[in-house]
């Protein structure tokens, strides 16, 4: 696999950034999350289950997206006190989500110091037609994709992280696998294309040149990619790792089982020891309950988290 | 002279930007191998710990078994380099941890977590560490910890110059240990490993040294 670095050695002649809010910063941040689990919490009670069980960052957000779901109406940035409580309730990174197009939700995310802004498909769209400018901000955003182009889209507005989007709250890893075949596909695709043929591939992707050029030289995006959306046990995580995922977000899937501390640590054990069925297999004995789940087929279209973003 | 053995770095690789410090290692002429379990700690003659999330990483070296072989390897005088998360868990004593974090030790210092602030603070800057040839390195902290007190036998690598941090301590040497605030496993600047790597050079010669006693240099 061809090197990656946040401030790319290979781009000979830039001088190197200084000061805050830097692409090698923003970058950089998400290096140090690989091979870690990021958890859904909504309580600074959560908050400190999720950092005793070993995740390397949590995701502060008013409802998880099962209850999303099953709640309806329309979901939106978390009251900036509990973002604030949970901050003050733990030493790892604190994540938020703001909606997608909504710059404000992003800007108050910001002044509170989270450090890392999820724009987030979850939460009920603030723009159907643009995302964040996500390169004017001094925090880093990490952004879902379904597929490469629309993972290239993101980072050319400045997302310094991907993930899959899966489908967020259903307990299904279905989708999370589709979007996740189909990044790593793109990528292995790009790799095989001569230099006139990747003017097309820019054209089909609806992506710029210079990030299509730099993901097949690369071999890889140019940051880091996650899974996200409907990881619920320890083998999902593990497979996900093995389909090629840097990391792993788990949603809903840990504060609606049976025994959230046990299994959240279960799934950083699985996260890291993703290519030892021995080490998977021992700590998903006597998990308790998984949460219920939902059959993705059964979804109708509007109820697709993972159709939005553009 | 006989052929130097070609050294063996291992990054442990619970967690973090593990593949990077895989890379520098190798790009200096090292062989560089991943350690997750007690039995891969074996083989190595020096160990990186890596950047990540310092609390991840000690209690996946906890769970992992992990943890006591390497305290043990460390204090036996095995040469290990710790970047950001990696300093943390080299450091005998921590401020801004919880009170239950694990940590492996052996640097006689006293590390303050997250030193700089959140990560809308993380920034990049130029270090000058000492004894190192080629001006100073370009620096990117994230989240980065400081070393707030180093004990007498730690030898002062590099601070950070100007802004409210002046003058603290980001770099930091003890005998076979060495830690950076920062990360230049980011950067493609190996000259940080290349003093890493050279200690370990250094501390294989003397073990051969010591092993072959007065036969050494006869081999072919």
């Amino acid at each position: 696999m061809a090197e990656h670095s946040a401030t790319d050695p290979q781009t000979p002649g830039t001088p190197a950034a200084t000061g805050t809010g830097t692409e090698g910063v923003k970058r950089g941040m998400a290096e140090q999350l690989k091979g870690g689990v990021i958890m859904d919490v909504v309580t600074p009670e959560q908050a400190k289950i999720a950092e005793d069980a070993g995740a390397v960052a949590v995701m502060a957000l008013e409802r998880v997206p099962a209850d999303i779901r099953a709640q309806g109406g329309i979901a939106r940035m978390s009251d900036p006190d509990m973002v604030q409580g949970i901050i003050d309730a733990v030493s790892i990174p604190v994540m938020a989500k703001a909606r997608i197009g909504h710059f404000v939700e992003a800007q108050v995310l910001q002044s509170l110091g989270v450090d890392y802004i999820d724009e987030s498909e979850v939460l009920t769209p603030a723009d159907e037609a643009h995302h964040i400018a996500k390169s004017e901000f001094t925090v880093p955003f990490v952004c879902g994709a379904t597929e490469l182009g629309e993972a290239l889209r993101r980072i050319a507005e400045g997302a310094a992280m991907i993930r899959s989007k899966g489908e967020a709250g259903t307990g299904n890893v279905v989708e999370a696998v589709r979007h996740m075949r189909a990044i790593r596909a793109g990528i292995r695709r790009l790799g095989t294309l001569d230099e006139t043929e990747l003017f097309v591939a820019a054209k089909e992707l609806r992506a710029p040149y210079p990030l299509v050029a730099e993901v097949a030289r690369l071999g890889k995006l140019p940051v880091v990619l996650f899974t996200a959306g409907g990881i619920a046990t320890p083998a999902d995580a593990a497979m996900m790792m093995q389909l090629g995922a840097e990391g792993v977000f788990v949603g809903s899937g840990i504060f609606k089982s049976g025994n959230p501390a046990q299994r959240a640590a279960a799934i950083v054990q699985a996260t890291t020891f993703f290519d030892d069925p021995a080490v998977i297999a021992k700590v998903s004995r006597g998990l308790g309950e998984a949460m219920v789940g939902i059959n993705v087929a059964t979804l109708p279209d509007g109820e697709r988290y993972a159709t939005r973003g553009w | 002279m006989p052929e130097a053995r070609v050294p063996v770095i291992g990054v442990l690789a619970l967690q973090g930007d593990v593949r990077e410090h895989l890379a520098a290692a190798r790009a200096l002429g090292a062989t560089a191998l991943t350690v997750r379990r007690p039995q891969e700690l074996a083989g190595v003659d020096g160990v990186v710990l890596p950047g990540g999330e310092s609390t991840t990483i000690g209690k996946l070296a906890a769970r992992s078994g992990v943890l006591e072989p390497l305290r043990a390897a460390i204090a036996g005088g095995l040469p290990a380099y710790g970047s950001c998360a990696g300093m943390i868990l080299l450091a005998d004593r921590l401020l801004g941890a919880p009170p239950d974090q694990v940590t492996v030790g052996g640097l006689d210092v006293t590390v303050r977590r997250n030193a700089f602030g959140r990560q809308v603070d993380s920034f990049e800057s130029e270090v000058a560490l000492e004894g190192l040839p080629g001006g100073p390195v370009h620096a990117v902290f994230i989240r980065a910890p400081w070393v707030e007190q180093a004990g007498p036998g730690v030898q002062v690598l590099g601070r950070v110059v100007g802004g409210e941090a002046d003058g603290r301590i980001v770099a930091v040497r003890q005998g076979n240990l060495v830690a950076t605030s920062f990360h230049p496993e980011l950067t493609g600047d190996r000259r940080v490993h290349a003093l890493f790597v050279d200690i370990v050079r250094r501390h294989l010669d003397q073990k051969a040294g010591v092993s072959a006693g007065y036969e050494r240099g006869t081999e072919p």
